[in-house]
């Protein structure tokens, strides 16, 4: 299952958003940053004793089942007088949650987390990015692996030179994308698609960015 | 009309090229005086691309410095700092001041450097960008627009032979020819055995190669780039013999070394000749190529 990946922010980044907004309501999120332990329960906890003890005055909290989902106004609207209390909604989901909140109550919301990427875990409290949506899918010819996301720079035509025995030149936890695509596509018998000289992507796939589809009538 | 550099290539007399590095700021001093002093020994001279991905006076500029002062240039160019515009549009600038040699390469990450969080461009990679300038050689843009006035390049690309797992790089590197490289400067080699294996690979297609020889300085720097250079293999021996040198004399022993080395590669014809990489001591190059006997 794909989730949003998120990480807490610098206590001091959050200090200076915060700054000036005494009375704080809290969100949490029970889905994606539940699994990364970034806005579940216990760190929910955790930011009210943290900023209690900063001198803030916690108007209340909340855990929303999926902050994402439209239904989190409904659900936040059960405790809309706390929420009138508050200078500031302290939103720990990802950013998904944080601007349909945003989209939906007049207040103003501050994340208290920084949404990395959307991605796979891979192993227990280990998570990988492995597609960036990127509008153009050339996995068909890479063995199932994607070079734009797990290339540290994107490269489409095979590794750069700084590819140490199957890790990238940035960090020897990272694997090299084009080590596993060879590796992938040598099992599959299938190397001559590593060997097609690749055209310069089109960096604007099928939506150029901002994203909008709409999805014609059938 | 062919570059020097390209006329010295297809001469088949054992090629000679080495670099130099534009300063961080406006003094031009240093570099100038490395212009000065290589200029009229090698063949041509690369201008490096704020390279390790540290903010540097630009390539374009050290080129043009060293045409100015009557050397020949290769220009190199990372895909790290500029779009396909951006790129197509420094080809026709240094087409028009007489630079006709090109470097390709990918460019070492962002994070590397010292600008850790800029945006690493790499809307191109090396091979596209060599296919990019075949293109312009025939009158068109990347989008396909028609050129008023052509450009003509000798253009080349690096391979790395002691890169592990090689396979991948090969592919890359066929991919470099077929893109359109006429030469490749390959990234430091210190076993000359691996090298020639390599050779019997490289021998096969239409291109130049260059062996990268990058100068010891001592044992400790030699010891560094194992640890910490991707693709480059100092055997133990050759470690060993750096640090047998005499206290102060590290340097001097590097040199012979890569005398030695440059000797045997040209005696045993393995390639078309070497590039000499002395990072940061390009003033002893003149006394490498003399204890290669180059001189």
């Amino acid at each position: 299952m794909i989730r949003s990946i998120t990480q807490q922010k610098p206590e001091e980044e959050l200090d200076r958003l915060l700054e000036g907004l005494g009375r704080v309501f809290i969100v949490g999120c029970g889905t994606c940053t539940t699994l990364t332990n970034t806005g579940g329960g216990p760190q929910v906890e955790a930011m009210k004793e943290t900023q209690t003890k900063k001198g803030k005055l916690i108007t209340g909290s909340v855990i929303l089942p999926v902050a994402c989902d439209n239904i989190s106004t409904v659900a936040l609207a059960e405790f809309g007088q706390q929420i009138g209390l508050a200078d500031v909604l302290l939103i720990m989901s990802c950013a998904f949650g944080v601007q349909t909140i945003a989209r939906q109550i007049k207040k103003v919301v501050v994340p208290a987390l920084d949404t990395l990427f959307i991605g796979k875990e891979t192993g227990v409290g280990l998570f990988d990015e492995i597609c960036s949506q990127c509008g153009a899918c050339i996995i068909g010819e890479t063995g199932g692996i994607c070079p734009v996301t797990s290339c540290h720079k994107g490269l489409v035509n095979g590794p750069c030179g700084g590819t140490n025995d199957g890790m990238c030149e940035i960090d020897k936890q990272k694997d090299c994308a084009w080590t596993l695509i060879y590796n992938r596509l040598k099992d599959l018998n299938r190397l001559d698609a590593m060997r097609t000289l690749q055209k310069p992507r089109n960096h604007h796939g099928g939506e150029p960015r901002p994203g909008k589809l709409r999805i014609a009538a059938s | 009309m062919p570059s020097s550099f390209k006329k010295a290539l297809e001469s088949g007399k054992f090629v000679v090229t080495s670099e130099v590095a534009p300063p961080k700021g406006t003094n031009l001093e240093k570099m100038v005086h490395h212009i000065e002093l290589l200029k009229d020994k090698v063949d041509a001279m690369n201008v490096t691309d704020h390279q390790s991905s540290v903010m540097r006076y630009p390539s374009l500029g050290g080129a043009i410095l060293v045409k100015e002062m009557g050397g020949e240039p290769i220009l190199q160019m990372t895909c790290r700092d500029r779009n396909r515009l951006a790129l197509q549009a420094d080809l026709l600038f240094a087409s028009s001041r007489g630079i006709n040699n090109v470097l390709c390469l990918t460019g070492d990450s962002v994070i590397l450097g010292d600008h850790k969080e800029a945006k690493g461009v790499f809307d191109l990679d090396s091979s596209q960008l060599l296919s990019a300038i075949r293109r312009l050689e025939k009158g068109k843009d990347l989008g396909g627009n028609d050129l008023e006035g052509g450009v003509s390049f000798c253009a080349g690309a690096i391979v790395t032979p002691e890169a592990n797992p090689i396979e991948p790089q090969l592919i890359k590197f066929e991919k470099k020819i077929e893109a359109g490289a006429e030469f490749i400067q390959t990234q430091a080699v210190y076993d000359l055995d691996n090298f020639k294996k390599f050779m019997e690979y490289a021998r096969q297609f239409p291109v130049k190669i260059l062996a990268g020889i990058i100068l010891l300085t001592s044992a400790p720097m030699a010891r560094f780039m194992n640890k910490n250079v991707a693709g480059v293999n100092v055997p133990q021996d050759l470690i060993d013999e750096m640090a047998a040198a005499p206290k102060g004399r590290a340097l001097e022993k590097g040199i012979e070394i890569a005398g030695r080395m440059i000797k045997r590669v040209k005696e045993e014809r393995m390639c078309d000749g070497v590039h000499i990489m002395a990072i940061g001591k390009e003033e002893v190059v003149p006394d490498i190529m003399a204890a290669a006997g180059l001189t």
